[in-house]
């Protein structure tokens, strides 16, 4: 990238300014013509200077070709219209008018391809950024905070956009424009011009000193800015740090700090803005004063014609803004000259990884038999201390390698540099026949799988998230058609012209035969393998039963749900545990759940009829006032507020009972216990609607089965009962889409896939219902085939911003599943089950050796016993291999390896 | 049998008895009330003691293993109590129970028992008393044992 912005927009950008000079020259003449016209309007037909007497008539439009005398004198081309006085003005006038509306015509062809040109190079510039980053080396990463980055691409560079469309044309517009104008001043009155020009000399000297200190404010302030960023971001990645320690004041003690120079920068910038802006108009309005003083006196001794003076004022007005907005632009060129070099900085990066280390190949050259050899392998870090020194060994490409070593031993590093993740200072290292440290990503990412301590999720799908490795490019283009087709013909030319790239993110990229599968069925089947290798497939068929499938699966699926909800029903009749789950059936009150999912009878959709909130909604409150449930739930809620003031009124604030079992928080209770007092004192029915609301909504959490209170009788039950068809039937039509009402014979696809297996609840008062109804659900769904079915449906699951929603285990997990998944001929696991318990790391080291057999693994071990497991053990100690060998032999020696076991 | 009920039952049993009616009641409501059908365990040996169970109805029998397979030692019928001795100590459990009829039973929580004994010395005190008789029983009768062996 160009050091300097004037290089990078020459550049890139040449051809879309040369395009517009045209224009600009055409706009000038029209101005110079309409600032011409007025003079002729008002000294012809308005003053009569070619009218001496009514009758007279001048040609209008005439087109004479001037030659000289001896070829034959003026040869008329067009003797134009001729006319009278009156015709004569509406003509010139018109002519006036049809003049601004070319000239604005033109105007906007230019302020409109310079808005293209801007955008343009804009988005070439930002992607070029971006892929900087992409080929940064990772040791940069670890300077350069991530916020500061997006703020630098996406905030930073936005006005280089805006100046990008002005940098050659404006000078050349502006410039034009106040140069014709000044001419034109120039050819009517000499001293006039020279007023004028000397003015705006003033100006042009004047205001650039002035503005000196104002783009060093500019530089201050950008780097705050961005500062600022990079410091929220921290704040948001340390949060926990930052309660854990209250520390959370000296933050906002440093974040003020922050702001206050913000501050401090635009107080001092606003106030030198502004008095600039008050000299520049001071100087632009003493031009007129000396125009009306200096031309009213060469009027009046009739050395200028008043058409002339009032040209020379109308040209005037037009001066000081173009030649203000030359100093602005001036002042822009600045800033953002600034702007770009500070962002070059950052950008500008030595050991930048070359352009064809990244090329898309579609299917390269692969390593598939040999040996991985690495040779004098050496690394220099930052510091310049050897990290790794010298290492050369050879193991066959399957063969399952320990490295084994103290923490700084340098046994990571070698792992990152065997998966090529960082370029070695000096060595090689190959696999197969092929050089790894200078082979292009599209062979290293394939052949090599690199999983670390602690991986990256994105923030998608657990699914796409494991398929994300096998997105190395577009496999299957994207088929378009009509308004589709031309706009991606569009994206295409508009990506070529600014340096972008070709590929479409549209397209299918994941890559069956990476996975070595022929379909998507295949590969489905392959990351449930893989999700099985690592014991993430029950934690996803748990995920699966307890989410709600999305809108968009086939009614196909449905209806196989239906079918294990059937399924299950007959099994525990069989088992005679019928009355282990009551089920959900319109005629009858379910006592097993709570009043409220009574009176809701569906899965609510969104946040309208909230079960936790229902008794607030106005709705459902003119439903129980329209049946007459809402005395009857009013008593039961006082009912229910003295049975809880009972219960809890002795115990000390904070005790953990009032969450575990009360119906009121304990700050609550003196508020309860004056509403029960009312009530005694003013009776139910007279108490005011706040007392009213708070009692009615009490009840609607109780579980009848549960709470064993008595409150709810076989004759509210009814009454609910009613109250559950009259909501279902008068429900009004903005909220049909706020409930999903359960239906023996359809899925309710508001409410999770266990909930409409069961279609009921499990009762509260059989000892073990709910383990034995789990395992009875799982049972079902395995004989029915189900069971990967609800995996897959678990799989949808989002993980969150940086898999923040899964356990750390279960990411790390996830992260292994992926890296199996594209079939590496060589799998590189940096500590990588760390996080794992003990027991599933055991499992999964076990299994993933098994997985991998006849393929290659680098494991750098922890705990130095589990190298036992490995065909080769290499030993490192300050970045030296000291040892290699199996195990066993090693284990003889009384070498390094021993002295590390005897460590434990 | 709704929650007054069980707390009639709860004021007839010695544990109990001394506890504030208020704090009586609190311990019903936070209990679960759960139904075993015959055969189904209740507590099971070598398991962490996480409850003690109050019988309301039914029978159930508790067993040891020994060497000659597992041995019946009692059964426990209405309002006895099961295992509220092992929540107070961090120790597997002694003995296996097993439904023999359908039984009904009130379980009380580790965490609920010692919050409620810990809001009422009278309680704690009769704790005190209850498990102070029971060791001055196992004494005598192991002096008992002991004079009968020599």
């Amino acid at each position: 990238m160009e050091r300097s912005l004037f290089g990078y927009i020459i550049r890139y950008s040449k051809r879309d300014q040369l395009l517009i000079v045209p224009l600009v020259v055409a706009s000038m003449v029209l101005y110079f013509l309409s600032l011409d016209l007025p003079k002729t309007i008002i000294n012809e037909p308005i003053q009569g200077r070619r009218f001496p007497d009514p009758e007279s008539t001048v040609s209008f439009l005439g087109i004479a070709l001037r030659l000289p005398e001896f070829i034959g004198g003026d040869w008329r081309l067009f003797d134009g219209f001729v006319l009278e006085r009156m015709p004569y003005l509406f003509a010139l006038t018109l002519a006036f008018l049809l003049l601004i509306v070319a000239n604005g015509l033109l105007k906007y062809q230019i302020n409109t391809m310079k808005g293209w040109m801007g955008e343009r190079m804009l988005r070439r510039l930002r992607y070029a950024l971006f892929d900087h980053i992409l080929r940064f080396p990772l040791a940069r990463f670890r300077r350069v905070k991530s916020a500061e980055l997006a703020t630098m691409i996406k905030d930073e560079v936005e006005p280089l956009g805006g100046f990008v469309g002005e940098a050659l044309i404006t000078p050349l517009f502006l410039g034009g424009q106040a140069l014709t104008a000044l001419l034109f001043i120039l050819y009517q009155h000499v001293y006039l011009g020279m007023i004028a020009l000397g003015m705006v000399a003033v100006q042009a000297v004047i205001i650039p000193k002035m503005r000196r200190r104002l783009l060093t404010l500019a530089k201050q302030r950008q780097l705050t800015a961005r500062q600022l960023a990079g410091r929220i971001a921290e704040v948001s990645d340390g949060i926990v740090e930052i309660h854990a320690h209250d520390t959370s004041n000296h933050e906002r003690a440093d974040i003020a700090a922050r702001l206050g120079r913000m501050f401090r920068i635009r107080f001092e910038f606003y106030q030198r803005k502004f008095m600039i802006k008050f000299v520049n108009n001071f100087l632009s309005q003493l031009t007129p004063f000396l125009f009306y003083s200096v031309g009213g006196y060469l009027v009046i001794v009739g050395k200028l014609d008043i058409g002339a003076l009032v040209a020379v004022i109308a040209a005037y007005k037009d001066l000081p803004t173009p030649v203000k907005e030359l100093i602005d632009w001036d002042q822009q060129r600045l800033d953002v000259q600034i702007k770009y070099t500070q962002v070059m900085e950052q950008f500008m990066v030595e050991n930048l990884a070359p352009r064809t280390l990244h090329e898309v190949i579609d299917r390269p050259l692969l390593p598939q038999h040999g040996k991985i050899c690495a040779s004098n392998l050496s690394l220099v870090d930052e510091s310049g201390s050897k990290v790794v020194d010298g290492v050369s060994f050879e193991v066959g490409l399957d063969a399952h390698v320990a490295i084994v070593g103290r923490p700084d031993s340098g046994r990571s590093e070698l792992a990152q540099l065997l998966a090529r993740l960082v370029p070695p200072s000096s060595g090689t290292v190959s696999m197969g026949d092929i050089d790894i440290t200078r082979a292009p990503e599209a062979v290293t990412g394939r052949a090599i799988a690199y999983v670390g301590p602690s991986s990256y999720l994105f923030p998608l799908s657990v699914r796409e998230n494991l398929l994300y490795a096998l997105k190395h490019r577009p496999v299957r283009e994207a088929v378009y058609e009509g308004e589709e087709l031309r706009e991606r013909e569009f994206q295409l030319r508009e990506a070529a012209r600014t340096g972008g790239t070709s590929l479409d993110i549209g397209a299918d990229w994941t890559d069956y035969e990476s996975a070595g599968v022929a379909d998507a069925d295949a590969l489905e089947n392959r990351v449930l393998e893989s999700l099985r290798i690592v014991e993430m497939e029950e934690p996803m068929f748990e995920r699966g039963l307890r989410s709600a499938i999305a809108p968009d699966r086939s009614t196909e699926l449905r209806e196989l749900l239906l079918g294990a909800r059937e399924a299950m029903r007959e099994r525990l009749a069989t088992l005679h545990m019928e009355d282990w789950v009551e089920r959900f059936d319109p005629a009858r009150y379910n006592r097993n759940a709570t009043l409220a999912e009574n009176l809701l009878f569906g899965a609510p959709v969104g946040k309208a009829f909230d079960i936790e909130n229902l008794a607030q909604n106005p709705y459902v409150a003119q439903v129980l006032e329209e049946t007459g449930l809402t005395g009857d739930l009013l008593a039961v809620g006082h009912q229910l507020a003295g049975t809880m003031v009972e219960l809890f009124s002795d115990l000390p604030p904070g005790h953990e009972f009032f969450d575990q079992f009360s119906f009121i928080r304990h700050e609550d209770l003196p508020n309860v216990k004056a509403i029960l007092a009312r009530v005694t004192e003013f009776g139910l029915t007279r108490i005011d609607p706040a007392d009213r609301s708070q009692l009615l909504a009490l009840p609607f959490k109780l579980i009848s089965a549960r709470h064993r209170l008595g409150l709810i009788d076989e004759a509210l039950e009814g009454r609910v009962l009613e109250a559950r068809r009259y909501f279902a039937t008068r429900l009004p039509g903005t909220l049909r889409h706020a409930v999903e009402f359960f239906d023996p014979t359809r899925y309710t696809s508001a409410a999770s896939l266990q909930d409409n297996i069961l279609f009921g609840k499990i009762v509260s008062g059989q000892a073990d219902a709910a383990q034995r109804v789990g395992g009875l659900i799982r049972q079902v769904l395995d004989e029915l085939g189900l069971r990967p079915l609800v995996v897959k449906i678990g799989l949808d699951y989002q993980v969150g911003v940086g898999g923040a929603r899964l356990p750390v285990a279960d990411r790390q997990k996830i992260a292994l599943a992926r890296a199996i998944l594209k079939r590496p001929a060589v799998l590189i696991l940096d500590q990588a089950l760390g996080v794992l318990d003990p027991a599933s790391q055991s499992v999964v080291s076990a299994r993933l050796a098994e997985h991998r057999k006849g393929a290659g693994i680098v494991w750098v071990v922890q705990r130095v016993d589990a190298a036992e497991q490995a065909q080769h053990v290499l030993v490192l100690e300050r970045g030296r291999l000291v040892e290699q060998g199996t195990f066993d032999e090693l284990r003889k020696r009384n070498g390094a390896l021993n002295r590390l076991l005897k460590e434990g | 049998m709704s929650l007054d009920q069980e707390v009639e039952m709860m004021r007839q049993i010695p544990l109990f008895s001394r506890i504030a009616p208020a704090m009586q009641k609190l311990l019903c409501f936070g209990s679960e009330r759960l139904t075993y059908d015959p055969g189904q365990v209740l507590v099971k040996v070598g398991d962490m003691a996480d409850a003690a169970y109050v019988i309301i109805e039914g029978q159930a029998e508790v067993s040891v293993p020994s060497q000659r397979g597992t041995v019946v030692v009692n059964t426990m019928g209405k309002n006895e109590v099961i295992g509220e001795i092992a929540i107070f100590v961090d120790l597997p459990r002694t003995a296996t129970v097993t439904a023999i009829t359908k039984v009904e039973v009130l379980r009380i929580s580790k965490d609920l028992f010692i919050n409620v004994v810990r809001q009422n010395p009278d309680a704690a005190i009769e704790l005190i008393r209850i498990l102070a008789m029971r060791l001055v029983n196992t004494t005598q009768q192991l002096i008992k044992n002991t004079a009968g062996a020599k």
